[in-house]
């Protein structure tokens, strides 16, 4: 079994992922994505691996990795579609809408002006988030009239034009934590609160990781909603809103896992390589 | 294996590194990324980019 980890820093994940590959009698190679060269020719060839591991720390690398190997004959991980999708924050929204998976609100406009009325018209307050962007970055919540106006003026001065692409979220009133729920294949094999005083959770923001367990419930959501984007190896993202109940925010498809593994019990890189050689070999059957 | 911390001159030692891996130094706190290991070389950590994440 040949595999490869595509990868541009070797994190704590990317070493667990090896240290549970070479647990099973498979040294995978290290493909540094400072280097790749893909090329679209006649003779192109898949490279020399059953599956790839995509774990670009840059999500444009990632995606168009994915979008070339997969078109060379690879198996990879995630899949290029599943990746594009979750790599979007509006694309994300679509899927999960059309599969009918519970979300917060959602608006989306392309100019300050729409945008201000989008916001006013779902009363405050509202997070305005960047459809593509990651680990906490730019999320503004946003609270009244005054503070709308001076972020849409700073996002259309400042901001690429990725930033006038307004998305523009309902605020949902979380307890001081969110749920992230790790879905492999067909399985939630676990989750964490991510607890937080400020409202923005995530770990590299300094969120606290506690083990959630995973109800009847949370696993059929994080489920559904993995497989409305393509399914595969995701982190589900869930707020808890006083009276919706459980709302699917985002979808993470090159997740970091390593303060999850202790408070879960669960060896999460464990369950992402027997997925990957699971996908291998049922390419090679 | 000895090293030479690229911001701060600090003597480092690095047990089981990988190329590709960041490190931290102690004395100064900069991010280091290990561009090879075989000789040892070291240099300031690329800063994060706009598309970086999960």
């Amino acid at each position: 079994m040949r595999v490869g980890i595509i990868a541009s820093r070797i994190r704590v994940e990317e070493k667990l992922l090896l240290a549970a590959f070479e647990a099973r009698g498979i040294t995978p190679d290290l493909i540094n994505d400072d280097e790749l060269i893909l090329s679209l020719s006649a003779q192109t060839k898949p490279l020399p691996y059953d599956v790839i591991l995509e774990r670009s720390v840059s999500t444009s690398r990632g995606l168009y990795a994915l979008r070339l190997l997969e078109m060379a004959g690879n198996v990879v991980i995630n899949r290029w579609q599943v990746a594009n999708t979750c790599a979007d924050k509006l694309l994300t929204s679509a899927a999960l809408h059309e599969a009918g998976v519970p979300q917060p609100e959602i608006e989306v406009a392309f100019t300050t002006e729409s945008a201000l009325r989008a916001i006013e018209r779902m009363g405050y307050p509202v997070v305005l988030k960047p459809v593509i962007g990651s680990w906490g970055r730019l999320l503004a919540r946003i609270n009244d009239r005054a503070a709308a106006e001076a972020v849409l003026e700073h996002k259309e001065v400042l901001g690429g034009y990725q930033h006038s692409i307004f998305y523009i979220q309902r605020y949902v009133n979380k307890p001081n934590r969110d749920i992230r729920a790790f879905v492999v294949g067909d399985q939630c094999i676990c989750a964490i609160y991510r607890n937080s005083e400020h409202w923005i959770t995530n770990t590299a923001r300094g969120g606290k990781a506690e083990n959630c367990p995973v109800t009847p419930e949370l696993g059929a959501l994080a489920v559904q909603a993995a497989q409305a984007v393509g399914g595969g190896v995701l982190a589900v993202d869930v707020l808890e809103d006083p009276e919706r109940g459980l709302l699917v925010n985002e979808i993470n498809h090159t997740m970091e896992f390593r303060n999850s593994i202790a408070p879960t019990g669960v060896d999460i890189p464990a369950h992402i390589v027997d997925y990957a050689l699971r996908c291998a070999t049922e390419v090679s059957a | 294996m000895n090293a030479t911390c690229p911001e701060c001159e600090a003597a480092l030692t690095l047990n089981d590194v990988l190329r590709g891996e960041i490190i931290t130094c102690p004395e100064c706190g900069a991010e280091l990324e290990v561009i090879s290991v075989e000789p040892i070389q070291l240099e300031l950590a690329p800063m994060e980019q706009e598309d970086w994440g999960e």
